[in-house]
């Protein structure tokens, strides 16, 4: 079972200029963002990798050489293996291609992408915002957000801040 | 943080929806964010002629906590009450997904009682999910009984969390490294009780429901998916099961000891509202399989690793050995740390694959948690499956689908 | 209700239509269906069998809000939803009453971010804040009791 993937790795990272890791008997696969449409069509059209997973990004700020990392997971039903892909972006603005049409599902997944951390998906047919409300400024979940936490009314503090919470009117 | 005015035009959106709609052939109806059978805040935005829906857009958000953005502000341990409010009907599962992910992330053991307990609240977890679910798709079927017997039931269930961890819903009675206490005296009578009671309640809700001609006729051929669809855009969990695919994550890679239990995978091929309703109802028979055979195996011993850097050690001995209240201080005030390494760890929830995607930076709190949410993808296929079909069939597919909105929104 | 309120008080005769009136909305409160999240689980589990609210005379949840009289907010209230929330509580007749169940809708809960409003009575005023995450079946029920004898003792001037 786990004995496919090296196989696998090897073969991509030698097309694809990439490099595989390992941890925890999970497999990583590190991949440059232009090759990113093509690994995936290998890894579904070759390899027997029909599902994407997961989908989601890890923001390293304040580096900004890479200064994303979007994660895949894919999955191969039939032979039961799973696999990691790393893909670097740097810069405040990255661009990544999109794979709705290799994997329909990447549809919501980069929307949110986009959102949460403002990875401007190319060829996406609809980019919108689709957790936050569409007039919101800003990406949340990037580490230069803030969390927004609001100061707790104690006893000591809660005069002024009675002061300043929105109340309604009736 | 500032708000400013965009204008959202219809331009926008008109990709989304037919030619006609901009005619004015078509009505564009809303399907808001309160409704009652929408299970949650989840809005719709339909484009009907007449009763049939010709293209339906999802629109979600309404409920988004922004709890992976919490996560990264809280350490490890303390960051487990949040995963219990993801998936509100699967708090343990919620909690087991995040404690497998800690354990893989610090390589930390669990001992076998912990893992056994484990899975028995986990299948009672899955029970009680199936029993809300089966409630709620019945009453928007207009089976309104349904809802008061599965409610029913699921009070026992809720009673024997609130008898092991002191609250019916958002337990966190699993811990990293095994549980928060041991089992009560009197765990195992209630739970054969349990076990003794449900079967037949299981045959009386088939009996009101399997052959009801009105219950086939606003199910059957409704909502059809294949199975090379589902896979194409991520269905898991039940939902897939019911289109012919038998993929289990408790099968293909199983965690916490299920690999010791036998049962089977329920599988149905049609693909229809029907085949998910039957792959659901078998599933409790299978539950139940697994929590007899866990509870007739259950082992003596520890409840909890023992590993002292990840485990606070127990309050009597802290009168006695140093290093135990250098551990305690330790734990209590900075949090355990984990490597700078990812992990993707799924589970199989009631709806579907819940992975947990966690990444550790060195320090005590987690760097990255992402949820691998099974309601969010399996979302995204009703205004497939829904094209062509009738309002009123709409709410049969998305009760068939099962989603929590707490899932989807996170 | 009119002219009560402009012939004042008086006396045995406008103590008495307090009790009736007080009593007959007391009596038949129909909540409305605003369960947003977990704790929308236990406010049907509180109208199920075992906690049964319609003892109470919660017969019934009417979803539309023309049609209610209480707006149970059962759930943390993200921004998004806050509109929606203001919305639906303008839609109500009067009288009309708000009982935050949950943590969440009392203070913000859990939950003190960017995404989640800190409390339901930034945009709605609230009658009876319910504690508990989630409240039990029975602590939203004696939070309802409350809320019945908060409205048996209204006073003429006070109808809306």
């Amino acid at each position: 079972m786990n004995n496919a993937l090296p196989a696998i790795v090897n073969e991509l990272t030698a097309a694809f200029e990439s490099q595989g890791s390992e941890f925890r008997g999970q497999t990583s696969l590190l991949v440059p963002p232009r090759h990113i449409v093509s690994v995936a069509r290998a890894l579904r059209d070759q390899h027997g990798f029909d599902m994407l997973a997961a989908l989601s990004a890890v923001d390293y700020w304040p580096q900004q050489q890479p200064r994303f990392h979007a994660v895949y997971q894919f999955k191969n039903i039939a032979k039961k293996l799973r696999l990691e892909v790393r893909v670097p972006l740097e810069g405040n603005e990255p661009e990544l291609d999109t794979l709705t049409e290799i994997f329909p599902n990447a549809n919501w997944l980069e929307r949110e992408l986009w959102d949460m951390f403002g990875l401007r998906i190319k060829n996406h047919p609809d980019l919108r915002r689709i957790l936050m409300p569409e007039d919101w400024v800003g990406h949340p979940l990037r580490k230069d957000y803030p969390l927004g936490y609001e100061e707790v009314q104690f006893t000591f503090n809660f005069e002024e801040i009675e002061q300043r919470k929105p109340r309604p009117k009736d | 943080m500032t708000i400013q005015q965009i204008e959202i035009t219809t331009d926008e959106l008109r990709h989304l929806v037919s030619g006609r709609a901009m005619e004015g052939e078509t009505v564009l109806l809303n399907m808001g964010p309160q409704h009652p059978s929408t299970h949650g805040v989840l809005r719709l935005l339909l484009e009907l002629d007449g009763e049939t829906v010709i293209s339906c857009i999802p629109d979600i958000g309404y409920l988004h906590t922004g709890i992976e953005k919490n996560i990264e502000a809280k350490t490890y341990e303390k960051s487990e009450t949040m995963t219990d409010r993801l998936d509100y009907l699967n708090t343990m599962g919620n909690n087991l997904a995040y404690c497998l992910a800690i354990e893989k992330l610090v390589d930390l053991d669990v001992p076998e009682r912990a893992q056994a307990i484990r899975v028995i609240f986990t299948e009672l977890q899955r029970i009680s999910s199936h029993l809300v679910w089966l409630g709620t798709h019945a009453l928007d079927l207009a089976a309104m009984s349904m809802f008061f017997y599965t409610f029913n039931q699921r009070e026992r269930i809720l009673d024997i969390m609130e008898m092991c961890s002191g609250q019916r819903m958002m337990t966190t009675y699993f811990r990293p490294g095994g549980l928060w206490r041991d089992v009560p005296d009197g765990f195992e009578e209630t739970v054969r009780a349990f076990m003794d009671d449900f079967p037949r309640r299981v045959d009386d809700y088939e009996t009101l429901l399997n052959k009801n001609p009105i219950f086939l006729d606003r199910t059957k051929k409704i909502g059809v998916m294949t199975a090379e669809q589902g896979v194409a855009w991520g269905i898991t969990g039940p939902s897939l099961r019911g289109s012919g695919l038998a993929y289990d994550l408790r099968k293909d890679e199983p965690y916490s000891g299920y690999e010791q239990y036998d049962f089977e995978i329920p599988v149905a091929t049609e693909g229809d509202v029907y085949a998910r309703y039957w792959v659901r109802m078998q599933e409790f028979r299978q539950s139940l399989r697994i929590v007899r055979q866990a509870l007739d195996k259950l082992p003596k011993g520890p409840f909890r690793s023992n590993n002292r850097k990840f485990v606070p050690p127990p309050r009597a001995e802290l009168g006695t050995s140093m290093e135990a209240v250098i551990h305690h201080f330790k734990l209590w005030t900075e949090g355990f740390s984990a490597p700078k390494a990812s992990v993707y760890v799924p589970v199989e929830s009631p709806r579907g694959e819940l992975g947990v995607f966690l990444e550790g930076d060195g320090g005590p709190r987690p760097y990255r948690c992402y949820w691998r949410t099974p309601s969010f993808t399996n979302l995204q296929i009703v205004p497939l499956l829904s094209k062509g079909h009738l309002v009123a069939d709409l709410v049969a597919i998305i009760g068939s689908v099962d989603i929590v909105l707490g899932d989807v929104d996170r | 209700m009119g002219i009560e309120s402009k012939l004042g008080n008086l006396g045995i005769v406008t103590t008495s239509l307090e009790r009736v009136v007080n009593w007959g909305r007391a009596g038949a409160m129909w909540p409305m269906l605003f369960g947003l999240a977990c704790c929308a689980i236990e406010m049907m589990g509180s109208q199920a069998p075992d906690f049964d609210m319609s003892r109470f005379g919660m017969e019934l949840m009417r979803a539309s809000p023309r049609q209610s009289d209480l707006m149970i907010v059962a759930g943390r209230l993200s921004r998004k939803m806050a509109p929606v929330l203001r919305r639906l509580y303008d839609q109500m007749p009067a009288p009309k009453w708000v009982v935050s169940m949950g943590d969440c809708a009392s203070c913000g809960g859990v939950y003190n971010n960017y995404a989640i409003v800190q409390g339901v009575d930034e945009i709605v005023p609230v009658d009876v804040y319910v504690a508990g995450c989630p409240p039990r079946p029975e602590a939203l029920i004696h939070g309802i009791m409350t809320l019945h004898e908060k409205v048996r003792g209204e006073k003429i001037r006070e109808w809306a």
